[in-house]
């Protein structure tokens, strides 16, 4: 029986529920120091000096570093030339939490009373806390290698202007689509452990071998004795592929004072240290005719890369507009570009990273063309989607091939399960009730690029390749290990790859292990992100456990004298077909592949061992239909989600349990975009939600129950078919519930409302209405 | 920046008395109840008291009393022993009702009703209830024990009438036995201390107080007075933000906590039954 599909229990369960997950702050050394961080409380200021002397002098300090203490090493890697991000400032601070020094203590009290007494003299300079005041003329600077503040910019890519002149209609949007901290549970920790044999660094990270490549390099040591392990990792979204500045300080202090250091972020320091997800905003310009045809396309993306620009951060509008067409057939689609730094936290990848935007962006596009031609938004979806035999699609971007999909078949199965007609009804009805609250239903008909992917996709963004690593090694009893360069920050992983080996080994899933996270025991690795963990990773278990199970075939063969051709397996028995009483067990076959005098003539002991690199030739497309109902107080102006429908199509299903999970998570996170999160600055670039009292990170109990549906195209990239679903809730969710609450005010002539929708927003709206 | 406070004395005080000695004896001390207040204002080093004077173990004064006209509750009662409470629920159900809505249970398992009404923040929910059923605090200092009026009890922004050498003992609420009442919590996110709140409790002595529409907690004066004097409950809402000074911040500026008022004190009415 195949696991493939089944409701298997997370093997990572027992030991995280019950406590005895390690992470990294739960490990302590000998001998280990703690390290806290002066951050910049001013968003930009000249540094006038930095005086140590208080917290030298106090009882247990071992180190207090400025900029001039680490003058011989490089700026934090993955900046940009003539932009770089210092690890530690020494100049000019320019943005609130920039490190400006750091202490290490014997102890974590003593290292925060010691950060404390640090003193910092500044001088504020003029800073820009927003896209509008960057891009002013006359704007004050914050990097002199630009002229302004845009890093970056490309040109619309090609001329509409004959296409819009010709339309029958067209109109306009301007979106915001708001600033959020990622928020995962383990801010970033790291430990640093720099001895005599080489050093080992424990990372709360997505990409341990991305990151021991790039420790290695930094430094001048060899790759060798340089190791990095990501324990359990608590949560990342995208933000535990930057490299944090502190990762990079810990090691060089554990160097210069030769014993482990440790450091953990607060949740105060994460929210403005940790690198930020969104941040953008949009300029919209739609052609359409009658029937809410769309006939061209022109989207504006300017993206607020914060004070330092990232690779990351810097590909995030390139993806945005990569997808700008979503699950539509459009003519003419022309893109824009702009990277602008600011004085705020720096942004990079977050949950969906450039694809959330991309899908609120052309979601809230049909919906107004919807509005405008009075054709129903489900009709203008259905009009301008790309029709199931219309794969492979290219796109208007090179980087897009949409390569699989049933945009339609997703749309009428979310219709199954929506009572569209009597919703419609029911919002009627309350329209003439004024006690009645108002209702609102959002359709969001989403597609991303996921996968991530074909040679080439993970380069640009500074990694060794794109495949990912597999090995599969059988042990002497016939149990097995796997080993994943796709590190896992909680997505159960070692779970989903044990059912995919399960599969092709025939061993039994209790006897399969998954192992990963250790640069010094997984081959070679590069992480999990762009939803590939499975795409990639996993069909890489699956090619290096096929290989194996061939190989084990061969020598049941051999011990049953019978042809291979003929050899099944069932129960962990390999037997003749046909013949089942002449079987040997796979543990006999396992013990006996590393015995010399039992193999077939040529196949060398050990050989039940197989590591594949696995490339894909495309990216995977997963894409879904999504619903949401809400309920708007009239007198409050509060937003209820009522009811939250979710059809997805991940491909195939590796473990619905787990996918539940993730689209779940997703969706939360969405519906925290929409309704709830927006990172802040005031206008002078102070943070003003940088504690969860003010940054509303909604609860379990402030989110609905989901109903869900499925759609299965395969992936035509892998054999297993799955296309990834860690970002699709993401995805999917922010322009539904937003479609919803603009549908609940439509009659009031409201055409937009920016993320998220507050209920001070919508009352001013209502009260307006008066 | 946050998690690690200041260093500081810890002492444990077995009786009032003694905590009443060591309060004396310390410079700058903190007194330490369920600590989800001070704790995490130290963690952030807003505040670094020198001491931190825990009074959590005094049993007596977590006892609940029914003296007949009134129920006295000892400060130091946990707000899960409040909102389960029989006699809390028959005497002053109002008090029940809204002790159970405050943040999460982990909070109500740790925070006590003294505790929220001496930290004297006007975004809590506890000080609404004392004002509206018009509660009396007792406050015991070296000189004895002094009654209080809930009117007069909070002063100002996180400031109340509790001296630096006092403690509060206990709380006095009249009993409103068979009365109706009403509490209205308005947050985005549910757990949250209110951006806006009303109190109502009906009877013979009605009263109406405000949760986060100025510095300190405080009563609807006008809102209450025309309830006294029976008018209707529109009548009333409309007066509910009369007098007030919202503050303002990212959730509401001062119109929309106005607005808020009235609407919430309308609801809080009909559910008080009046109509
Ligand atoms: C996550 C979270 C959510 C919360 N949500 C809410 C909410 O929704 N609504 C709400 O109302 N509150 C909320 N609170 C606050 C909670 O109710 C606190 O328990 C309460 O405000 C303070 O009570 P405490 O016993 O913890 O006091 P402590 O924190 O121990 O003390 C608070 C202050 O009062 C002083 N003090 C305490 N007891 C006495 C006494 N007997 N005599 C003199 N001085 C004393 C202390 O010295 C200190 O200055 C929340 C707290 C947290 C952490």
């Amino acid at each position: 029986m195949s696991l493939i599909g089944a409701r298997v229990l997370r093997k990572e369960d027992p030991n995280l529920i019950t406590g005895q997950g390690q992470y990294v702050d739960d490990l302590a050394p000998a001998a280990c120091a703690f390290m806290a961080v002066v951050r910049s409380t001013e968003p930009h200021a000249r540094i006038v000096a930095v005086d140590t002397s208080g917290a030298r002098a106090m009882e247990g300090v071992l180190a207090v570093w400025t900029a001039a203490d680490i003058a011989t090493l490089p700026a934090r890697p993955s900046s940009l030339p003539g932009m770089d991000m210092p690890l530690i400032t020494g100049d000019v601070a320019r943005f609130v939490g920039d490190v400006i020094a750091v202490v290490v203590a014997a102890d974590r009290y003593t290292a925060a009373d010691a950060a404390e007494a640090v003193i910092v003299d500044y001088e504020s300079l003029p800073a820009v806390a927003s896209l509008a005041q960057a891009l002013a003329p006359d704007a004050p600077m914050i990097h002199p290698v630009l002229q302004g503040n845009t890093v970056f910019f490309q040109d619309y890519t090609q001329d509409l202007s004959a296409e819009f002149a010709a339309a029958p209609h067209t109109a306009s949007l301007s979106l915001v689509n708001n600033r959020c901290a990622p928020v995962p549970i383990e801010p970033n920790v790291v430990l640093a452990d720099w001895g005599p044999a080489g050093l080992t660094v424990w990372a709360a990270f997505q990409a341990p071998h991305h990151l021991r490549n790039t420790i290695a390099a930094f430094f001048g040591i060899s790759q060798d004795t340089t190791r990095v392990i990501a324990p359990d990792v608590g949560g990342g979204f995208g933000a535990k592929i930057n490299f944090a500045s502190e990762i990079f300080l810990a090691a060089a202090l554990s160097r210069a004072l030769g014993r482990p250091v440790k450091y953990t972020q607060t949740r105060s320091e994460c929210m403005v240290a940790m690198f930020h997800g969104r941040a953008q905003e949009h300029k919209v310009d739609v052609a359409f005719d009658d029937s809410g045809r769309i006939l061209a396309l022109q989207v504006q993306v300017t993206q607020d890369q914060g004070a330092y620009p990232d690779a990351t951060g810097m590909g995030l509008p390139v993806l945005t507009t990569a997808m700008s067409a979503g699950c539509y057939k459009i003519p003419k689609v022309a893109v824009s570009w702009r990277n602008v730094v600011t004085n705020t936290t720096p942004v990079a990848a977050y949950r969906g990273a450039g694809r959330p935007e991309a899908s609120y962006m052309i979601e809230r596009v049909i919906d107004l063309v919807a509005d405008e031609t009075g054709v129903d938004p489900i009709d203008v979806r259905k009009t301008n989607f790309i029709p199931a035999d219309g794969f492979p699609y290219q796109t208007h971007s090179p980087l897009a091939v949409y390569d699989s999909g049933n945009f339609a078949g997703a749309l009428d199965e979310l219709l199954r399960h929506v009572d569209y007609a009597a919703l419609k009804a029911e919002q009627a009805a309350r329209l003439a009730d004024p006690t009645a609250k108002l209702l609102g239903v959002g359709f969001s008909s989403w597609l991303e690029i996921a996968g991530f992917g074909p040679p080439g996709s993970l380069e640009a963004f500074g990694h060794l390749a794109s495949w990912e690593s597999a090995q599969v090694r059988v042990q002497p009893d016939g149990s097995a290990i796997i080993y994943t360069g796709a590190s896992p920050h909680g997505q159960g992983t070692v779970t989903t790859f044990a059912q995919i080996a399960a599969d092709q080994l025939g061993i039994d899933f209790d006897r399969i292990s998954v192992r990963h996270g250790d640069t010094a025991v997984i081959p070679q690795g590069i992480g999990t992100m762009g939803s590939r963990a499975v795409a990639v990773g996993g069909e890489g278990v699956k090619t290096a456990s096929t290989r194996v199970f061939e190989r084990a075939k061969k020598i049941a063969a051999h011990l049953l004298e019978a042809t291979e051709d003929d050899i099944v397996v069932e129960n962990e028995e390999f037997h003749v077909r046909g013949t089942p009483s002449k079987s040997v067990p796979w543990s006999q076959v396992a013990w006996k592949s590393f015995q010399p005098l039992e193999l077939p003539a040529g196949m060398e002991p050990g050989s039940l061992d197989a590591t594949v690199f696995q490339q894909v030739p495309n990216f995977s497309f997963p894409s879904g239909a999504y619903c949401c109902v809400v309920e708007i107080d009239r007198e409050t102006g509060r937003v209820e989600i009522r009811n939250m429908y979710l059809v997805d199509d991940c491909g195939t299903v590796i473990n619905p349990m787990l996918v539940e999970g993730q689209v779940h998570g997703g969706v939360a996170q969405g519906i925290a975009q929409a309704l709830y999160e927006h990172m802040q600055y005031d206008e002078s670039g102070v943070p003003r939600t940088a504690t969860l009292i003010d940054y509303l990170v909604p609860a379990a109990s402030d989110l609905p129950g989901y109903v869900s549906g499925r759609t299965v195209t395969l992936n035509p990239s892998n054999t297993l078919g799955a296309k990834g679903v860690g970002e699709s809730g993401s995805v999917g969710a922010p322009p539904a519930v937003i479609n919803a609450v603009v549908d609940a005010l439509s009659h009031l002539g409201v055409k937009h409302i920016d993320m998220p929708a507050t209920p001070q927003k919508i009352w001013s709206i209502l009260r307006g209405s008066k | 920046m946050g998690m690690i406070p200041a260093r500081f004395d810890y002492k444990q005080a077995g009786s009032v008395a003694e905590a009443l000695q060591l309060l004396a004896s310390c410079d700058d001390a903190k007194l330490l109840a369920g600590g989800h207040s001070l704790v995490p204002l130290m963690k952030l080093r807003l505040v670094s008291p020198s001491t931190l004077i825990d009074i959590s173990g005094i049993a007596e004064l977590q006892e609940i009393t029914d003296t007949g006209p009134v129920l006295r509750i000892g400060a130091l009662t946990r707000h899960r022993v409040v909102e389960r409470s029989k006699v809390v629920a028959q005497h002053v159900p109002l008090l029940a009702h809204v002790a159970a809505l405050v943040g999460d249970p982990q909070v109500r398992n740790r925070g006590t009703i003294g505790g929220s009404l001496v930290h004297g923040d006007p975004a809590a929910d506890l000080p609404s209830v004392a004002l509206a059923t018009g509660a009396t605090m007792v406050v015991t200092g070296a000189g004895g024990e002094r009654r209080v009026a809930a009117g007069d009890f909070f002063v100002d922004f996180l400031e109340t009438a509790v001296g630096p050498d006092e403690i509060l003992t206990a709380i006095e609420f009249p009993k409103r036995t068979g009365a109706g009442f009403g509490y209205e919590k308005f947050v985005r996110r549910s757990m949250d201390y209110a951006i806006v709140g009303v109190a109502v409790q009906a009877g013979d002595q009605p009263g109406i107080a405000l949760v986060n529409m100025g510095s300190a907690p405080r009563r609807a004066d006008a809102a209450s007075r025309a309830l006294a004097s029976g008018a209707g409950v529109d009548a009333v809402a409309a007066l509910a933000a009369d007098g007030t000074n919202p503050p303002e911040d990212l959730n509401a500026n001062a119109d929309y906590r106005r607005h808020l008022a009235s609407v919430l004190t309308k609801r809080a009415l009909l559910a008080a039954g009046y109509r």
